[in-house]
C-alpha cells in the first residue's frame, strides 16, 4: 500500500459524533483516534450504539432511512461527511464485513472479481482472486471450486469469503461489525487469526460482543456504555465510556463500568 | 384456571367421548371443502371442452388454415383469424415493450431511499389504485380523451416516416397505436406492483454487501438486485402479457374492430378478444364455430404464457437458494 | 497498486459513473411519473367530467334508447341496481366456493398432488381473459336456455363474473390461512378440538381479515367487469320489479358505458361518464376498505 505524507499516526478519527434515528438518539459524544495499521475494539452492552458508530465510518447508514449524523467522521484529514465528499468513494476505501456472511448469489471467483471489477481493477483476475483468498485463510477449502455458488460454503467460510472480498479491493481500512456472531467456535478462530495476518496491511476496526475476542486480537479497546434518557419511555442512548491500549484497559481500566463490564458484572 | 381431573368433573364434560354426530360434522366438512376446491378443475376443464366442442366444426374444416387466412365473410363462409391473431399477438408485446422499463424502472424508483418514503408510498399504492379502474372506463378515457390528444402526434410521425409500412395509413381516430398505449396503461400496475414485491424481497445484507464494497447505486441495482429479484419480475411480465392478450374492453372500444390486415400501426385492426366482444352477440352457425376457434387460440395462447410464467418463477427462484 | 489511484474522496460529478448514476436516477424518476400520470388524468376526468353529469334524475331514472330524445338519456339506476345484483349472485357463488377451497388446500392437503394441481389450476383460471368467460357462459347456459327457458339473464351474468372471483378467492384464503401460525392449531388440538370446530373457531377468524381483504378484491374486480356480461346478461333498460325478472336481461353500469361511449349522440355519451363516475368511485372504495382491512388481522400479510 502506497500511503505518504499523512503525518499524523491515526486513520480515522470520530470528532463529537452523534447519530440519531429519527427522533431518539442512538449514540452521542464520541471521540475517537483510530491508529493505523492497528486493530481496534469496540466493546461494550447492546444498544450502546457501536454498531452504528462502525457503520458511520464508512456511511453504511446512509442506507437507513431517516439516520442522521452530526460532528464530523476524518478520515486521512478529509471530514467524509462534508457536503462535497462521494459516499460510494470513502467505501471504497473504508472497506466492511458484516455480521451474517453475505456473499453475492454468484460464483466463489465472481464474488471476488466483482468487487475489483466495481473498483476498476486492472490486472491479473485470477492472481488477485488466489491472493484474496489466502489471505483470508480460505483458499484451501475453495480452490477446487472457484466456480461453485458462494453459498455452497459453510457460515464461516462464507464469512472468511466476504473478508477475502473486501481485501480484493484493497481498502484501507476495514470494519469488522461482529464478523464472528454467527460462527461457531473453530471458524471464529479461524478469522481471528486471518485478523492479525491482515493487521500488516490494513486498519482494523472490529465490532465483537465477545471480549476475550477484543483482548486477543486487538491493540485498542473502546468501551461503549449506555445510559437511560431522563424523561423519554425506556429509550437508551450509547457513548463512548474509555477508549486505550488494550492491554490497559483489560488490566488497569480507569472506569468503575469498564471495570464491571469487563469482570461480567453486566452485558 | 385449574383444570383438576378426577371423578367429580369428568362427569361434567359431556362431550369426552366423541359423539358420532361430531365425527359426522368432521368427514362431512371435508368432503365439502374437497368438493369445492374440485370445482376449480371442473371450471376450467368445462371452459375448455365447451369452448373446444363449439369449435370442432370450424376446426375441422378450416384446419390450420384457419391460422394464416384473413378471410371473415359470413356470407361465403369463410373464415380465418390471422389479422386477429396478429393483433393480439402485436398489441400485447409492443404493450410490453413499452411497459417493462416504465414499470420495473418505477419499482426501482420505489423501492430505493431516493426519495422520502412517504412519497414513495403515495406513488406505489397510485398504481396499485390504477388496476382498479375498469378496462371499459379506460376505454371511455381512451375513445374520448387520448385518442383524440395524441392523434396530431401521430399524424406528425405519419408525414414523416409515412414510408415506412409500420407508419404508413394516416391516423383517423381508432386504430392499433392508441390500443397499445391503453395496454401499456392496463398492464403497468401489474408489472410494478410484482416487481416491486420481488424487488423488496431481495435481502437487505446484499444491498449492505454491494454498497460495503464501494459498489455505486445503480451497479448494485443492475449487478446484484436486478439478477436477485429476476425471478419475480419475469413472472410479473408474463403475467402481464396473458392480460395484455385477454384484455378485452379498452382495446374493442379503441383498435377500431377491423379485420382488413395492415402493416400499419395507425391502421383500425382487430384482436381475438375485441372479435369476440363485437361479433359474438350476432353471430349465428358456422361463424359462432369460428368465433369459439378463435377463442380456443386465445384460451391456448395465454395458458401457454400463465404456464411459463409459473413455471419460470419456479425455476429462477431456485437458482438462488 | 492495481487500482486506479483515486486519493481524493470529493464526489466528482464528472466522473462517469457519478454521470451515469445521476441519469438513471432521473429516468426512474421520470419514469416513475409517467407511471403515475394516466391514474391521475382517468381519475381527475371521470370524476370532473363524470361528476358534472350527476344529479338526482341520472341515478335514478331509466335510460332513454339512444336518438329518441337527443337532450336527455334518462338515467343509469337500472344499471346501478343492476350491477349491484349480479355482483350479489356472483359472491354467493363464488365466496362459499372459494374459501371452502382455499379451507381445502391451507388445512387439508398442504402438499399433495391433488392440491398441487388445484393451485395451479385456479393460478391458470385467473389467467384466463374475461370474454373467455362470457363465451363459457353463453355456450352451457345462454344458448341451451338451461335456466327455466330464460336465454340472456342476470343471473347467467352472475354466474361468469363468479368464475372471475373465485380463483382470487381461493388464493387469499389459502394463503391467510398459511400465515395463521401452526402453534394455534395444536393449541386448539391439544384441549381436544375437532378439525371442523379448529378451522371454524379458530383459523378461519384468524384469518379474516385476509380472506375480507381478497374477497372484496375479487368483488371490486368482478363489478368492474363487462367482457363476460355482453353476451350473457345483455343489456336492459329497465328496472327489475320482480324475482322472475332476475331470468331476463339484466343491465349493468359496465355494459352501459360501453353501449352509450360509442353511440354518436351527446346525450348517451355524458350517461356513459355519469355511470363511470359512479362505477370509479364505488371500485376505489372497495379498494380503498380492502387494503384499510388488511392492515386490522393479526396475522395479516401487511404486518408479517
Amino acid at each position: 500500500m502506497n500511503k505518504k505524507n499523512i503525518k499524523s499516526t491515526s486513520s480515522v478519527s470520530l470528532d463529537n459524533v452523534s447519530i440519531t434515528y429519527g427522533n431518539s438518539v442512538a449514540v452521542k459524544n464520541v471521540f475517537c483516534d483510530i491508529e493505523k495499521n492497528q486493530v481496534t475494539s469496540f466493546i461494550g452492552p447492546s444498544g450502546c450504539g457501536k454498531s452504528t458508530v462502525i457503520r458511520a465510518i464508512n456511511r453504511m447508514n446512509d442506507l437507513i432511512e431517516g439516520c442522521k449524523l452530526s460532528g464530523s467522521v476524518i478520515f486521512e484529514g478529509i471530514d467524509i461527511y462534508a457536503e462535497d465528499i462521494d459516499p460510494v468513494e470513502v467505501r471504497r476505501r473504508i472497506g466492511m464485513v458484516f455480521q451474517q456472511p453475505n456473499p453475492f448469489p454468484k460464483s466463489i471467483y465472481e464474488n471476488i472479481a466483482f468487487g475489483a471489477r466495481v473498483n476498476g481493477y486492472k490486472g491479473n483476475m485470477d492472481q488477485l482472486v488466489e491472493e484474496s483468498l489466502i489471505k483470508a485463510a480460505v483458499w484451501d477449502e475453495c480452490k477446487d471450486k472457484l466456480n461453485d455458488s458462494g453459498y455452497s460454503l459453510s457460515g464461516g467460510q462464507q464469512q472468511r469469503l466476504c473478508i477475502a472480498r473486501t481485501i480484493a479491493i484493497e481498502p484501507d481500512v476495514i470494519l469488522m461489525d461482529e464478523p464472528c456472531s454467527a460462527l461457531d467456535p473453530l471458524s471464529t478462530l479461524k478469522i481471528e487469526e486471518t485478523i492479525h495476518e491482515l493487521k500488516k496491511n490494513f486498519t482494523i476496526i472490529i465490532v465483537t460482543h465477545n471480549m476475550q475476542q477484543a483482548n486477543r486480537v486487538s491493540d485498542y479497546t473502546a468501551f461503549f456504555n449506555t445510559e437511560k434518557k431522563n424523561k423519554d419511555l425506556g429509550g437508551k442512548i450509547g457513548f463512548l465510556v474509555e477508549f486505550d491500549k488494550t492491554k490497559n484497559m483489560f488490566n488497569s481500566p480507569k472506569q468503575k463500568s469498564t471495570q464491571d463490564y469487563i469482570s461480567g458484572k453486566f452485558g | 384456571m385449574l383444570l383438576r381431573v378426577d371423578k367429580a368433573t369428568t362427569s361434567k364434560f359431556l362431550l369426552r367421548r366423541r359423539p358420532t354426530s361430531e365425527k359426522l360434522v368432521d368427514i362431512g366438512f371435508k368432503n365439502i371443502v374437497v368438493a369445492m376446491a374440485s370445482m376449480v378443475a371442473v371450471v376450467l376443464f368445462s371452459i375448455f371442452a365447451v369452448v373446444y366442442y363449439e369449435s370442432t366444426e370450424s376446426i375441422s374444416r378450416y384446419g390450420l388454415r384457419f391460422l394464416f387466412s384473413s378471410a371473415w365473410n359470413p356470407v361465403t363462409d369463410e373464415y380465418g383469424a390471422f389479422t386477429a391473431i396478429y393483433g393480439t399477438l402485436f398489441t400485447s408485446i409492443s404493450s410490453l415493450l413499452i411497459a417493462i422499463p416504465l414499470g420495473v424502472g418505477t419499482a426501482i424508483f420505489i423501492t430505493e431511499n431516493i426519495i422520502p418514503e412517504y412519497i414513495r408510498n403515495i406513488i406505489g399504492i397510485m398504481v396499485e389504485l390504477l388496476a382498479a379502474i375498469p378496462s371499459v372506463v379506460l376505454g371511455l378515457w381512451a375513445v374520448f380523451i387520448m385518442e383524440p390528444f395524441i392523434r396530431p402526434f401521430l399524424n406528425i410521425i405519419y408525414k414523416i416516416f409515412g414510408f415506412i409500412p409500420f407508419f404508413s395509413t394516416q391516423p383517423l381516430g381508432a386504430g392499433m397505436m392508441p390500443a397499445i398505449l391503453i395496454l401499456v396503461v392496463m398492464i403497468l400496475p401489474i408489472i410494478t406492483s410484482i416487481s416491486k414485491d420481488s424487488l423488496k424481497q431481495v435481502p437487505s445484507k446484499l444491498r449492505q454487501a454491494a454498497y460495503g464494497i464501494g459498489a455505486s447505486r445503480w451497479t448494485t441495482i443492475f449487478k446484484v438486485i436486478i439478477p436477485a429479484a429476476i425471478s419475480g419480475i419475469t413472472g410479473g411480465v408474463l403475467l402481464a402479457l396473458g392480460r395484455a392478450m385477454g384484455e378485452t374492453m379498452a382495446v374493442t372500444m379503441i383498435i377500431g374492430n377491423s379485420n382488413n390486415f395492415s402493416w400499419s400501426i395507425f391502421a383500425p385492426s382487430y384482436t381475438i378478444s375485441s372479435m369476440l366482444a363485437n361479433q359474438f352477440g350476432e353471430a349465428d352457425g358456422s361463424q359462432v364455430s369460428s368465433l369459439m376457434y378463435a377463442a380456443l387460440i386465445l384460451m391456448i395462447l395465454t395458458l401457454l404464457v400463465n404456464v411459463f410464467a409459473q413455471w419460470i418463477v419456479k425455476k429462477l427462484s431456485l437458482k438462488y437458494q | 497498486m492495481n487500482y486506479t489511484s483515486q486519493k481524493s474522496l470529493t464526489y466528482n460529478p464528472s466522473l462517469t459513473r457519478n454521470i451515469g448514476n445521476k441519469a438513471l436516477t432521473i429516468i426512474s424518476a421520470l419514469f416513475a411519473i409517467i407511471s403515475v400520470l394516466p391514474l391521475i388524468l382517468v381519475i381527475s376526468y371521470v370524476l370532473i367530467k363524470g361528476g358534472s353529469y350527476i344529479n338526482f334524475d341520472t341515478l335514478i331514472l331509466e335510460p332513454e334508447p339512444p336518438g329518441d330524445d337527443l337532450l336527455s338519456a334518462g338515467g343509469i339506476g337500472p344499471a346501478i341496481t343492476g350491477t349491484f345484483i349480479m355482483a350479489a349472485i356472483a359472491s354467493i357463488i363464488s365466496i362459499p366456493v372459494g374459501v371452502g377451497g382455499g379451507i381445502y388446500l391451507a388445512e387439508y392437503s398442504k402438499s399433495g398432488k391433488f392440491a398441487k394441481f388445484i393451485r395451479f389450476g385456479s393460478n391458470v383460471l385467473a389467467g384466463v381473459p374475461s370474454i373467455i368467460a362470457g363465451v363459457f357462459i353463453y355456450a352451457i347456459i345462454v344458448s341451451t336456455k338451461i335456466l327455466f327457458g330464460s336465454m340472456f339473464s342476470g343471473i347467467a351474468g352472475g354466474i361468469s363474473l363468479s368464475i372471475l372471483m373465485l380463483p382470487t378467492i381461493i388464493k387469499t384464503t389459502d394463503e391467510a390461512l398459511k400465515l395463521v401460525p401452526n402453534d394455534m392449531r395444536r393449541a386448539a388440538f391439544g384441549v381436544g378440538a375437532s378439525k371442523f370446530t379448529m378451522i371454524t373457531n379458530i383459523t378461519l377468524p384468524a384469518a379474516f381479515s385476509s380472506i375480507s381483504t381478497g374477497v372484496l378484491l375479487a368483488l371490486a374486480r368482478a363489478a368492474g367487469e363487462t367482457a363476460p356480461l355482453i353476451f350473457t346478461a345483455l343489456f336492459s333498460r329497465y328496472y327489475i320489479t320482480s324475482f322472475d325478472d332476475l331470468f331476463y336481461e339484466m343491465g349493468s353500469l359496465s355494459v352501459l358505458i360501453y353501449n352509450f361511449a360509442l353511440e354518436p349522440y351527446e346525450a348517451q355519451n355524458q350517461l356513459a361518464w355519469a355511470a363511470s363516475f359512479i362505477l370509479v368511485i364505488v371500485l376505489l372504495t372497495l379498494n380503498i376498505l380492502s387494503r384499510w382491512i388488511g392492515t386490522l388481522g393479526t396475522f395479516s400479510k401487511n404486518k408479517v
